[in-house]
């Protein structure tokens, strides 16, 4: 164990958060221990658009949903879900 | 046989029902829901469904099961979900409930459609002449919904 190890993670987005960002999947690598919240922090560094977002967003990692502190492992993958509208 | 499936192929309303056949069944309600040509006075050219498979068919399970925890009395819950492009008129998602008799079905049948909108994870972009919106039950207009210039006419 390393004090620096990396973890590489894939995030998915839907409907206006994804035409927003331009992909339906990204591929993440962050510093092991990285939370959700600073995962997508992040990512709204690198997308400024996704700000508009991310109050109405609710998370799922490897398909259950999580809290905002929830710590990502290598290979998850983080669904960002915006409300949703079926029917 | 699966009781509950997102597919982007058009629905039958019967092809459901036949999933639920059983000699036991005295009654089967449907719930089937076709687009619309128009929301709030604005004239819908066709709407766009995307789903994330992977967790909305459990979430159509899930509105199965709670289905039948709250009406032990319905025997099988069928939800089938179209996803894609569907023009006006088109169906886009059909419930199906059977139970050996008929008191309670419809109470059950109002419960499940509020409930696929409320958790199944799908989303509705409503495309017009002028413009579009993704748009959610939870009441307030994501961003993103807003007139755009229309390239596709051009």
């Amino acid at each position: 164990m390393t004090g620096n190890a990396e973890i590489s993670v894939r995030v998915k987005f839907f409907a206006a958060p994804r035409e927003a960002v331009g992909a339906g999947q990204l591929e993440r690598t962050v510093p092991a221990g990285t939370t959700v919240e600073e995962l997508i922090r992040c990512l709204t560094e690198e997308y400024p658009i996704l700000r508009a977002y991310t109050r109405f967003l609710s998370v799922a990692v490897n398909r259950a949903y999580v809290g905002m502190q929830t710590e990502l492992h290598d290979g998850d993958e983080v669904a960002c879900l915006p409300p949703v509208g079926g029917g | 046989m699966t009781l509950f499936e997102i597919t982007p192929e058009p629905l039958s309303a019967d092809a459901v029902i036949a999933r639920l056949a059983d000699p036991a069944n005295g009654a089967v309600v449907t719930f089937v829901g076709v687009v619309r040509g128009e929301t709030d006075g604005r004239a819908v050219r066709y709407l766009e469904y995307e789903a994330y498979p992977e967790m909305a068919e459990e979430t159509l399970r899930q509105v199965g099961r709670e289905v039948q925890e709250r009406w032990p009395t319905i025997r099988e819950v069928a939800i089938h979900h179209r996803v894609g492009r569907l023009e006006v008129g088109e169906t886009a998602v059909v419930i199906a409930l059977s139970a050996a008799h008929r008191p309670e079905m419809f109470d059950a049948l109002h419960y499940a459609i509020d409930r696929l909108k409320e958790i199944v994870l799908i989303w509705k972009k409503e495309v017009w002449a002028d413009g579009i919106e993704w748009r959610s039950e939870s009441g307030s207009p994501m961003p993103g919904s807003f007139p755009y210039l229309d390239t596709e006419s051009h």
